[in-house]
């Protein structure tokens, strides 16, 4: 192996950071670059499938404003008759609020830490900088993107967060139906295109990040190693599609509102609606 | 017969480790196409010598690929073009007569330059001080065969233990991580039976030694695109699983390390 004699002439330093004195496990784990790292992945599955039972919720806006109205009661009242409502969806939404803390929290110390270790390495990327540039081979567009996807999103969280949830951006918002509230965003071209942004960054962190967590948890096997990239590409394949699907499908006037016989937000009429087509089924 | 090349070297020149460093160019005409990328630069240097001005220093020492000294940048990829290739093994006819060839030396916090493509590696060595070794009473030699090891288990040891510490997956790392070489110089004992004794002291040790210096891994594989040995990406899981396990284990009882 390699060895290079230390010069006289002013030689390297030591450590560029100190061993940490551990705490109490398990949060002797999380002080560690791997123990982050597998913080990161173990939330970036508990994300991941935030994001696709999402995706697949909000395909009830293709069934019109009374089944879309009652997909949202139902998250309200999960749990049924057994607890509180509303206590289910917040115990998830306290769950998700903990994962996004942490997943963003531990990629910002652990980008840190590569800045620090790289010499001229940007504050943002944290990647390094050679003089003469260097070439990236296996590295890809989504690899090293993942600092920029990463925020983007979380911005694009807060703007979601603020249009449809609590409707702040949102001039024709009424609480309790979210078709009406979606379709007036949506049909907004500039809104539109937010989201076919955001959700492009979305699969592309999702690209490099669903690989990512199994070298991350250590979970490689030849059996599956094939299938880990497949699975990747799969799931954020999975995501662009459903997730653009209902930015594009309202912009071309496939999702609408031509067929709504209630005002919006006039919930007591979406559920009357509701029941009528319900009790037309069953007969 | 072998071919020249005429060649245009763009060459980093540091006088010292607090010095800044610029990038210098030379001309290397009647390069033969059989000469390693060493004994070109071997050539220029002895032409700069002649000229009364100061060499190009760079490392070497076995140049046959196994030493891991040699090491640096060309064109910005760490061992040069070619695939699984150190700097010395890498030959003139991958270049073409006319080319261009930018030269940098590796580039991490922990590899402070030394001179101009020389840098200090020794951040490699705390690593291996840190629990790349096993610990046995020596003695008369062991016969052969007498501990068994299972064949898978053989080989993939002596795939971690081609790593000649050469550093080019730190260089190649967009995060001057050095995971491949960590978790290379772990596996090859932490998959044998000699090499279970020690097993969680040392990927505890080692990987808290190597976060001391490197940055945190983010699964790009520049590292084995850079190998010139081809360490597999596979060791940087094996990596992670051991230093997990190393935590979760109580080892505070006596006997249970």
């Amino acid at each position: 192996m390699a060895q290079t004699i230390r010069q006289a002439s002013g030689g390297p330093e030591g450590p560029i950071r100190e061993r940490k004195k551990p705490l109490p496990y398990p949060l002797s784990l999380y002080q560690t670059a791997v123990g982050k790292k597998y913080v990161m992945a173990l939330t970036g599955v508990g994300l991941l499938g935030f994001v696709v039972v999402h995706m697949i919720g909000n395909l009830h806006v293709y069934e019109g404003p009374a089944k879309m109205a009652e997909y949202a009661e139902t998250l309200r009242t999960l749990g049924g008759g057994l607890v509180p409502r509303e206590t289910v969806l917040w115990i998830l939404r306290a769950g998700l609020i903990a994962m996004f803390g942490l997943h963003i929290h531990s990629a910002y110390t652990l980008k840190e830490m590569s800045r620090l270790s790289s010499p001229s390495a940007g504050f943002v990327a944290g990647n390094k900088k050679y003089a003469g540039g260097q070439e990236f081979i296996a590295a890809n567009f989504a690899s090293r993107t993942m600092r920029w996807t990463g925020p983007i999103i979380a911005l694009y969280l807060v703007f979601h967060l603020a249009d449809l949830t609590w409707g702040w951006v949102n001039p024709d918002f009424h609480h309790g139906d979210p078709h009406n509230n979606v379709i007036e965003s949506l049909s907004n071209p500039g809104i539109a295109a937010i989201y076919v942004v955001a959700n492009v960054a979305l699969a592309i962190h999702i690209y490099h990040g669903a690989w990512s967590m199994f070298q991350s948890l250590g979970i490689n096997n030849p059996k599956i190693n094939q299938g880990r990239r497949h699975l990747a590409m799969g799931l954020a394949g999975l995501i662009l599609v459903g997730n653009l699907s209902f930015p594009l499908l309202t912009a071309t006037g496939v999702i609408n509102d031509d067929d709504r016989e209630c005002p919006p937000g006039d919930l007591v009429c979406l559920e009357e609606e509701l029941l009528e087509k319900e009790g037309g089924h069953s007969e | 017969m072998s071919n020249t090349l005429n060649l245009t070297l763009k060459v980093w020149r540091q006088d010292g480790p607090n010095g800044a460093g610029r990038f210098e160019s030379y001309e290397a005409n009647g390069i033969a196409d059989d000469a390693s990328f060493l004994e070109m630069l071997d050539v220029v240097n002895e032409r700069l010598i002649e000229d009364g001005q100061e060499p190009i220093t760079f490392e070497s020492d076995c140049r046959e690929g196994i030493c891991g000294t040699c090491g640096i940048m060309i064109n910005g990829k760490a061992h040069g073009p070619q695939k699984g290739t150190a700097t010395c093994q890498l030959h003139m006819r991958k270049f073409s007569d006319g080319d261009n060839i930018t030269i940098e030396p590796w580039r991490a916090e922990s590899f402070p330059i030394l001179k101009d493509l020389a840098v200090d590696r020794s951040a490699l060595d705390h690593i291996i001080e840190a629990g790349g070794y096993i610990t046995v009473n020596t003695g008369g030699a062991p016969d052969a065969n007498l501990i068994p090891v299972p064949k898978e288990a053989a080989d993939m040891a002596f795939d971690a233990a081609a790593c000649i510490g050469c550093g080019a997956c730190v260089a190649a790392c967009p995060n001057s991580a050095a995971q491949l070489f960590t978790s290379a110089k772990l596996q090859h004992m932490n998959l044998l039976p000699q090499g279970q004794p020690e097993r969680w002291d040392r990927a505890e040790n080692m990987v808290e030694t190597m976060e001391m210096f490197f940055g945190s891994c983010t699964n790009h594989g520049e590292c084995h695109e850079a190998c010139p040995k081809e360490i597999s990406l596979d060791f940087i899981a094996f990596l992670n699983r051991d230093y997990v396990k190393a935590k979760i284990k109580n080892r505070k009882l006596l006997g249970q390390n």
